[in-house]
């Protein structure tokens, strides 16, 4: 029995997904006394390679192979299923990202292992049963699944697990899998990138507005306090289907469901729909000019107040607190 | 152009989740079940691909008798033919295997799925069918334009999306963007009823997960008001004491 972790190549580095992904497996390994292996495919900098050793991977496994530069996921999913007979490992972890999503179902396909995605926090542990804690009814509800097959696949989300540094080192061990060529069957023509700023699914502080806002032009000032909050913007649904907004922003039941540090709601009501996809944010704050407004009831801060007024004035507030 | 549709039987988005007082079911009593929204989109998809005699769109669907209303739904906005396999859908690797099982040997052009269905949250149902059929999958499909034998995917990823060139067959999990929800008009609903609606017996799939129990969220604590002329008190209690910034 041992632990591997996939470590997702975005662009060539890793980002902060990836050392939550890494802490975790690590916890997981220390749990059932056994090691964390890495692996990376895709060409990475060693010396980002080498980081993943200070959050607990002993060894990285170093897939660099020019046909594996791009994330295609059947051979990606090929890859670590070999590796993980490789390394004997029984417990497969990989982060709840929109690529992780088309992998770790077919990694575990492969693997004859049961698949928990979307877990939020470390299972719990009792001989060789594993359950874990994973999102069900988009955020309205958890459902604790066993996985009762011998090897085991988790799925991560975002922003569920703390970095955890151990000051370890890793080995970095070059590896070469045999991979079908059915598996190229798929071919990346471009990849547009629309933001070079924090993205929603990853965000630790997200700024969200609703019709509240009244128009797609009176946007400039939610993006001027996620700048100065350095965080990502987002929005309901009626904002999204309004066009206001692309779809890639809107939280909720039939959007994204987000699980940042800090939510700020602002001129959204707060319909059940919406509150299912916040509902792991640790810290939410409404600003809202109806007192009555559903999403009050889950706030953990309140302001009754007229956005455009509160909004501008808490943006010059955070500036003049970060200096 | 032959095409699969995937589509489960979901409770409304108005729904408020409860469960069994064992924790182990939902709660269904006075939840108003619909077709997922993403498999409405899939749906509405496929029927924009066939129609016009381009093709035929098959529905499928893993339950028991109580989803055939969600069934007619789908047959009343325009898909052809409809199958349902008898089994309660235990998990996506259980219904994945009852879809690959059923597809297997009927040249399915295109299989479609909704990206995940908002019940269980899975979104695991297309990339398991793909693997369990050997063939391409999306799970986040955008935008899906079919030229001869390849299709054109947008997939979303964090902060952008790929363009991918893919062959026929393939398996997508439809998000927003794919097409316009389409919704039955009065002759959709009166040929659904003569429409074909087969039901065939599920094949067995070994266990490989089960839940044990459902949580509702923890309550949140009451709400700390701040007064909306002083922003700067509210920064204060983000800082000290939530120390989210």
């Amino acid at each position: 029995m041992s632990v591997l972790v996939y470590t997702e190549n975005n662009n060539g580095s890793f980002k902060k997904s990836v050392y939550e992904v890494v802490s975790y497996a690590k916890a997981l390994a220390d749990s059932l006394n056994t090691s964390l292996t890495a692996i990376s495919i895709g060409n990475i900098d060693q010396s980002a390679l080498a980081s993943l050793g200070n959050y607990g991977a002993f060894r990285v496994l170093d897939v660099s192979n020019d046909q594996l530069k791009q994330f295609i996921n059947q051979a990606y999913a090929s890859v670590i299923a070999e590796a993980a007979n490789y390394v004997g490992a029984d417990l497969i972890v990989i982060s709840n990202s929109f690529s992780g999503k088309g992998l770790a179902p077919r990694v575990a396909a492969k693997l004859q292992a049961g698949l928990a995605d979307g877990a939020v926090e470390l299972p719990q542990i009792d001989g060789d049963k594993i359950t874990v804690k994973k999102t069900a009814f988009s955020g309205k509800a958890f459902a604790l699944t066993e996985l009762t097959s011998a090897k085991k696949v988790i799925a991560l989300n975002p922003n569920a697990f703390e970095l955890r540094e151990t000051g370890g080192n890793a080995e970095i061990e070059p590896f070469h899998p045999t991979i079908p060529n059915n598996d190229f069957a798929t071919a990346i023509q471009d990849i547009v990138r629309t933001t070079d700023k924090v993205t929603l699914p990853d965000a630790e502080i997200v700024v969200s507005a609703g019709r509240g806002l009244k128009g797609p032009e009176n946007w400039g000032m939610i993006e001027e306090l996620a700048d100065a909050l350095g965080a990502a913007t987002a929005c309901s649904k009626p904002v999204s289907d309004a066009g206001w907004r692309p779809h890639s922003e809107h939280v909720g039941q039939t959007g994204i469901a987000v699980s940042p540090n800090l939510y700020i709601a602002i001129g959204i009501s707060g319909a059940i729909q919406h509150l299912a996809g916040v509902s792991a944010s640790k810290t939410i704050v409404v600003i809202n000019k109806d007192p009555e407004a559903p999403f009050f009831k889950v706030a953990d801060y309140g302001i009754v107040g007229d956005a455009f007024e509160v909004v501008p004035k808490l943006t010059a507030a955070i500036k003049a607190y970060k200096g | 152009m032959n095409i699969l549709v995937c589509i489960s039987n979901v409770p409304d988005t108005t729904s408020k989740i409860t469960f069994t007082s064992d924790h182990t079911s939902l709660n269904t009593s006075g939840i108003q079940f619909i077709v997922n929204p993403y498999d409405e989109i899939a749906l509405s998809k496929a029927i924009g691909l066939a129609e016009g005699g381009n093709g035929t769109v098959t529905v499928i669907n893993i339950g028991e008798t109580g989803t055939e209303a969600t069934i007619r739904k789908a047959l009343a906005t325009g898909a052809d033919q409809a199958v349902r396999v008898n089994a309660v859908p235990r998990d996506a690797w259980f219904v994945a295997h009852q879809i690959a099982n059923y597809a297997k040997d009927k040249g399915f052009d295109l299989i479609l799925t909704g990206r995940e269905s908002i019940d269980y949250n899975g979104a695991q149902v297309a990339a398991f069918v793909g693997e369990l059929l050997g063939i391409p999958s999306v799970s986040t499909a955008k935008k899906i334009d079919i030229d001869g034998n390849a299709a054109t995917v947008e997939r979303e990823i964090e902060g952008g999306k790929e363009v991918l060139s893919i062959p026929l067959p393939l398996v997508a999990g439809t998000a927003e963007g794919v097409a316009e929800p389409r919704i039955p008009n009065m002759r959709g609903i009166m040929s659904a009823r003569t429409k074909p609606l087969d039901v065939i017996e599920p094949v067995e799939v070994p266990v490989l997960s089960k839940v044990v129990r459902y949580e509702t969220p923890e309550p949140r604590g009451a709400v700390t008001w701040v007064d909306a002329g002083e922003v700067e008190k509210l920064v204060d209690l983000l800082h000290n004491k939530a120390k989210v910034i």
